[in-house]
């Protein structure tokens, strides 16, 4: 069976004035209908990655690839009308703080409803019950009161909540979530990514689960790639995840805290500048 | 900052509501009528204030206020009866009460040089200025807005090239010589348009005041010929403020616009698949209304005043032209009572934009 997603060699890269910047510098990874953890520093390319599988890096920015197919079918360098159509409905995306990308000045109702009736042309009170069906299964526990509430009057973790209840309504195949729970009170982090996982599961959907906490990837995932300045440093399964072999990776576990061997300092991460070109199979 | 969470987390929310009105809506109209008592209370001490201002202006003016009903060559005996029948002899607090009771009833004294009641000279010219005001804001909103939204939504791009042009010449142009050369040459030359003033000689006074809009009153009247007169008579005019209140307009959304196309929720709009038409107008514009309609109420305010120079070069009978008239006449009712009503003016358009943001933003407290 074909991959839901297939990407190989993707680059994206900005002019700047001392020339082209590259963000994301030939990413290949295939996903099926499982969560992969993409996890790396700040700045090492995930969330551009996750752009540009969804056709939003604006220009001036480029994105070029061997080949990003959806389903078989290519959706490089698709024409806007057409890119348009797969956005929401058979991929989507979570972002970071629910507190900026909810619309201020609508009702969460509002909001879901649009993508809704957007991709499967159902009528308002069709679009209004699946709304209604979707709070209730992302656990929001008066639906009816939230589909009327404005963004403001709900807290992060309800938020974000309701993200997960808007982009999952048209029944996308992918949920590209860029570090979902990185905003979020401790106390409620564990909760959305279990009703995530839950409805991602369920619906047999293909995650990308953009994190810079190792850890959480690790419990979370089923596969995990590791990013480091724009490229894939290394890819394994996530329960080998302490297996690791590449230095990076290596360095970002020993940067953790650990309960079962507590030490006095953690360990500063190392770089080195070498690993920048290095391609996954050739690291020591 | 943490927001509360009204809602509650799923496991102790509140029971809902056993029907009608969600709880949330109710306690939003409760929040909102509050807050527009709490308007109406500072309305109505400004305008209080408003008055304040011009009666102390009135008494420390260097003009005899009696001097100038009696005349130079009154008796003194005369000037007393006039100064004790004007409460000049009163104590100066009694002088503002009635002052004030004078002013709510509409009256503004007389005014030295028309000879009329200054409430009645003031019903003639403001209506004027308002019709020019208001047809100039339109202008500036019907094609500032929507410039200012695609000189935004296409950065770098053309419009938002010409655009700059068309406001930095806006800003910079002085209002009397665009103001000549239009008349020179839509009046003068090419003859589209009428000349100075409001009407053509032979239709003046012919339509029965109604609003004194006369736009308006010869639609009541359903004189189409009156009507096509004013329009060409105003049409200029309006242009040229509309001009000005579109490089002003046209600014300020574009900056606005950008601020909200560069928010995360503009990017949840676009993963949603929405075209670009429904995440510029659907999703970034309606957050900038409430800004937005400060700004237009702000020009709108301004036009008001009486854009003297304009309403000069057009022989604009309004309110600017009259004020200024007044002023170098020493015809201080006139003066007084035209700021009372530009003071009222401003004031309204301040409540009016307060009570737009409430209903508009639902995060106003
Ligand atoms: N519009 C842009 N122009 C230039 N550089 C950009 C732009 N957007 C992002 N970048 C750069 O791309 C790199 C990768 O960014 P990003 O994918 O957001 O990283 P992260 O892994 O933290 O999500 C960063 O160095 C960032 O500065
Ligand atoms: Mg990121």
């Amino acid at each position: 069976m074909s991959p839901l997603l297939s990407v190989r060699n993707l680059r994206v890269s900005f002019p700047t004035r001392s020339g082209m910047f590259e963000a994301v510098r030939g990413v290949s990874f295939d996903l099926g209908r499982e969560r992969l953890g993409v996890v790396g520093e700040s700045g090492s390319g995930k969330s551009m990655t996750g752009r540009a599988i969804l056709g939003l890096v604006r220009p001036p920015g480029r994105v070029e690839a061997e080949r990003m197919e959806l389903g078989g079918e290519s959706i490089l360098n698709l024409p806007e009308a057409r890119m348009r159509r797969l956005r929401g409905s058979r991929i989507s995306m979570v972002m970071q703080d629910p507190k900026f990308s909810l619309n201020p000045v609508m009702t969460v109702g509002r909001q879901i409803m649009e993508g809704y009736r957007l991709h499967t042309g159902k009528s308002r009170a069709a679009a209004r019950d699946k709304a209604l069906e979707m709070l209730a299964a992302v656990q929001i526990r008066d639906p009816e009161r939230v589909f009327h509430a404005y963004p403001h009057e709900v807290s992060g973790g309800m938020g974000q909540r309701i993200m997960i209840a808007m982009m999952l309504a048209p029944d996308p195949e992918i949920l590209i979530a860029d570090e979902p729970t990185s905003a979020l009170d401790v106390s409620v982090r564990n909760e959305v990514l279990r009703i995530m996982d839950r409805l991602v599961g369920a619906r047999g959907m293909g995650l990308i689960f953009i994190s810079h906490d190792l850890n959480l990837v690790a419990q979370f995932c089923d596969r995990v790639l590791i990013m480091y300045a724009g490229r894939v440093v290394e890819e394994l399964p996530a329960r080998d995840l302490h297996a690791a072999k590449h230095p990076y990776t290596q360095g970002l576990l020993n940067s953790l805290p650990r309960l079962d061997r507590p030490v006095e300092r953690l360990a500063v991460l190392q770089r080195q500048e070498g690993w920048r070109d290095a391609l996954p199979a050739e690291t020591p | 900052m943490a927001q509360p969470d009204i809602l509650g987390p799923p496991g102790q929310g509140v029971p809902p509501p056993a029907g009608g009105m969600p709880s949330a809506r109710r306690a939003r109209l409760g929040r909102r009528l509050r807050s527009l008592a709490g308007i109406a209370l500072s309305l109505a001490l400004t305008l209080l204030g408003l008055l304040l201002v011009t009666f102390v202006i009135g008494r420390i003016m260097p003009i005899d206020p009696v001097l100038k009903v009696v005349g130079e060559r009154a008796t003194q005996a005369q000037y007393d009866a006039a100064y004790q029948a004007m409460g000049l002899d009163k104590p100066i607090w009694q002088q503002f009460l009635r002052y004030m009771a004078e002013v709510l009833r509409g009256d503004f004294g007389r005014s030295i040089s028309t000879g009329h009641p200054v409430a009645q000279d003031l019903l003639r010219v403001f209506p004027a200025t308002v019709e020019l005001a208001t047809l100039g804001t339109l202008i500036g909103v019907c094609v500032g807005v929507p410039l200012g939204v695609v000189a935004a939504a296409r950065r770098g791009g053309w419009i938002d090239q010409v655009a700059r042009v068309v406001a930095l010449v806006g800003y910079s142009m002085p209002i009397f010589w665009l103001g000549l050369m239009g008349l020179l040459l839509f009046y003068g030359i090419l003859g589209w348009v009428g000349g100075p003033g409001r009407q053509g000689i032979i239709y003046d006074g012919m339509v029965p005041t109604v609003t004194g809009l006369i736009l308006i009153d010869s639609l009541v009247a359903g004189d189409w010929a009156a009507f096509r007169d004013a329009f060409s008579h105003i049409v200029l005019p309006a242009s040229l403020l509309g001009y000005f209140s579109l490089a002003y307009i046209s600014r300020m959304t574009r900056s606005f616009m950008l601020e909200q196309l560069s928010a995360e929720y503009v990017v949840t709009a676009r993963v949603k698949g929405l075209s670009e038409g429904r995440v510029i107008w659907g999703h970034a514009f309606r957050n900038i209304l409430v800004p937005l309609i400060t700004v237009i109420a702000l020009s709108f305010g301004s036009l008001l005043e009486g854009s003297v120079l304009t309403e000069i070069v057009f022989s604009w009978p309004g309110i600017g032209q009259y004020i200024t008239k007044a002023l170098l006449a020493g015809d201080m009712n006139a003066v007084l009572g035209g700021t009372v009503v530009v003071g009222t003016c401003f004031v309204a358009l301040n409540l009016l934009s307060d009570i737009l943001y409430r209903l508009l933003d639902p995060r106003a407290k």
